[in-house]
């Protein structure tokens, strides 16, 4: 099935067009995706696509494969052994799946964000400066250093750990150091952003935070979220996907639409029950 | 898998905005009752009441918007019951300017003080009944949920307009024929607008109900309903 799309060939990025342009371009496409683990199916037959410098929320109960569609947009699913997919997934066009395809390139150019921090036991500058080593090889002390800086500004750090570089990560505060992981995960410069759970693990204000960055980033990434907070579906996100669990315990996704309708005026009478608290 | 949960508190302060919409419904339902009675029964008395009864009806209609922004900001209430709570404020201020209408006909009622009227009362009373059917029906379809019951209200706007019509016609002639009358048609005249803007008000009443129930806003066309 996989010979139908072309493999990802790490192509250049194009330039962005204007976030409120009317017509929407697909960065991904998610094409009749099942996902196993085992003779366990997680997620069951998903059709999506993932519009370009947008942000999509991925909501439902627990259980019903949120975090294993996230997982399988950028081939961390493959890091459990049993794990294999059915259907498509296409980043501009070209099948990540596909022979031949580096996961590891693809991951670049897909990163993901955890739902605890997870910074390494390192100093803050380290930290940024690892993974742009990392995907780029040898560069000189002054270009890694605008690198770092530039990723700390761009996560809405920087004013907060200038004068602290040299400094510890773990020395941050839990929703500093959930910056920190951004501005390593955009250092590598991704053109998606994967978020699973981002603030579960933060306080209101940090996780307001959070929520700001999320709308800054989104003028160059294109971000998918998941999160069991609604209101921060609602509050966030462009398009929501909204997943259930089948009788089979497979994921399905029974809703895709503009966050303002799925929160409104939603079409499947489980959406409605589910955003508005009746289905848990 | 999971499973179906009331939110008990939710559906409480939701029972109770419905209750209090009804009540204000019935309220302005009385009050446009009362006061074209006051009006046929020359009772200035009762014309007084119901200019006083109005601080009651402004009283209700606050604390109703209150019920709504507090459920807002406690239950973040999403869907159908965002969409009826949302209606429910704007069918609360609609009702209040019905009731204003209802305040509108007393005044008149005690400038004319025992004049005489211009002409025995028949159009006009018809409207208010009309307009109470119809107001009263819109409580019924909000409770019910009901989009079908709700346009079938909207298309009896027509028979008032139709009526208010035919009074102005009529007190025109009489205005024409002798403008001594001038003062005595313009209060009937004032009367029936008010009763034809009540029957207005209850369309918009019932375009709230559909957006409570589908999500659709917008005029609610009658003739949908033909078949």
């Amino acid at each position: 099935m996989t010979d139908t799309v072309p493999p990802a060939n790490v192509p250049a990025r194009e330039a962005a067009p204007p976030v409120s342009a009317g017509a929407l371009t697909a960065k991904m496409h998610v094409d009749n995706l099942s996902v196993f683990y085992g003779s366990f199916r997680a997620v069951a037959e998903v059709t999506l696509p993932i519009y370009d410098r947008r942000i999509t929320a991925i909501i439902g109960p627990s259980g019903c494969g949120k975090s294993t569609l996230l997982r399988s947009l950028n081939r961390m699913n493959e890091l459990v052994p049993s794990a294999r997919i059915e259907g498509h997934i296409a980043l501009d066009g070209n099948d990540i799946y596909a022979p031949g395809v580096d996961p590891v390139l693809v991951r670049r150019r897909v990163g993901m964000v955890f739902q605890k921090p997870n910074p390494f036991p390192k100093s803050i500058h380290e930290n940024i400066a690892y993974g742009i080593r990392l995907y780029n090889g040898h560069m000189s002390r002054s270009e890694l250093d605008d690198r770092v800086v530039h990723s700390l500004k761009r996560a809405a750090l920087w004013d907060e750990v200038k004068d602290k570089l040299k400094q510890s990560a773990y020395a941050l505060s839990g929703g500093q150091q959930q910056r920190l992981c951004i501005a390593r995960t955009i250092a590598a410069e991704p053109e998606v952003v994967l978020m699973d759970e981002p603030c579960s693990a933060l306080d209101p204000v940090a996780t307001l935070k959070i929520e700001e960055l999320m709308q800054e980033l989104k003028q160059d990434y294109t971000i998918v979220i998941v999160t069991h907070n609604m209101q921060q579906a609602a509050r966030v996100s462009d398009y929501t996907v909204m997943m259930m669990m089948r009788p089979d315990r497979a994921g399905e996704m029974i809703e895709f639409d503009e966050t303002q309708v799925i929160f409104t005026k939603p079409r499947d009478k489980r959406t409605e029950d589910y955003v508005s608290g009746r289905f848990g | 898998m999971a499973t179906p949960f009331t939110r008990s508190a939710l559906d409480h302060e939701l029972q109770n905005i419905r209750d209090d919409v009804l009540r204000l419904g019935s309220l302005v339902e009385e009050q446009t009752e009362r006061a074209v009675r006051a009006l046929k029964d020359r009772n200035l008395d009762l014309a007084r009441q119901v200019v006083a009864v109005d601080e009651r009806v402004n009283q209700l209609r606050y604390k109703i918007e209150e019920q709504c922004l507090t459920t807002i900001a406690r239950q973040q209430p999403a869907a159908a019951d965002l969409r009826l709570i949302v209606a429910s404020m704007h069918m609360a201020v609609e009702m209040e300017r019905m009731a204003d209408h209802a305040a509108g006909i007393g005044s008149v009622v005690i400038r004319m003080g025992h004049e005489p009227l211009l002409k025995p009362l028949i159009d006009i009373p018809r409207m208010q009944i009309i307009c109470c059917e119809m107001l009263h029906q819109a409580m019924e379809a909000y409770i019910k949920g009901d989009v079908p019951l709700a346009r079938a209200v909207v298309k009896r706007d027509e028979e008032v307009d139709q009526l208010y019509n035919q009074v102005l016609r009529e007190l025109i002639t009489y205005m024409i024929g002798d403008p001594r009358t001038t003062t005595r048609a313009t209060y009937l005249l004032w009367v029936a607008h008010n009763l034809e803007r009540t029957a207005d008000r209850v369309t918009n009443l019932c375009e709230r109900i559909q957006f409570a129930v589908t999500g659709e806003l917008g005029d609610l066309a009658p003739e949908e309903d033909e078949n």
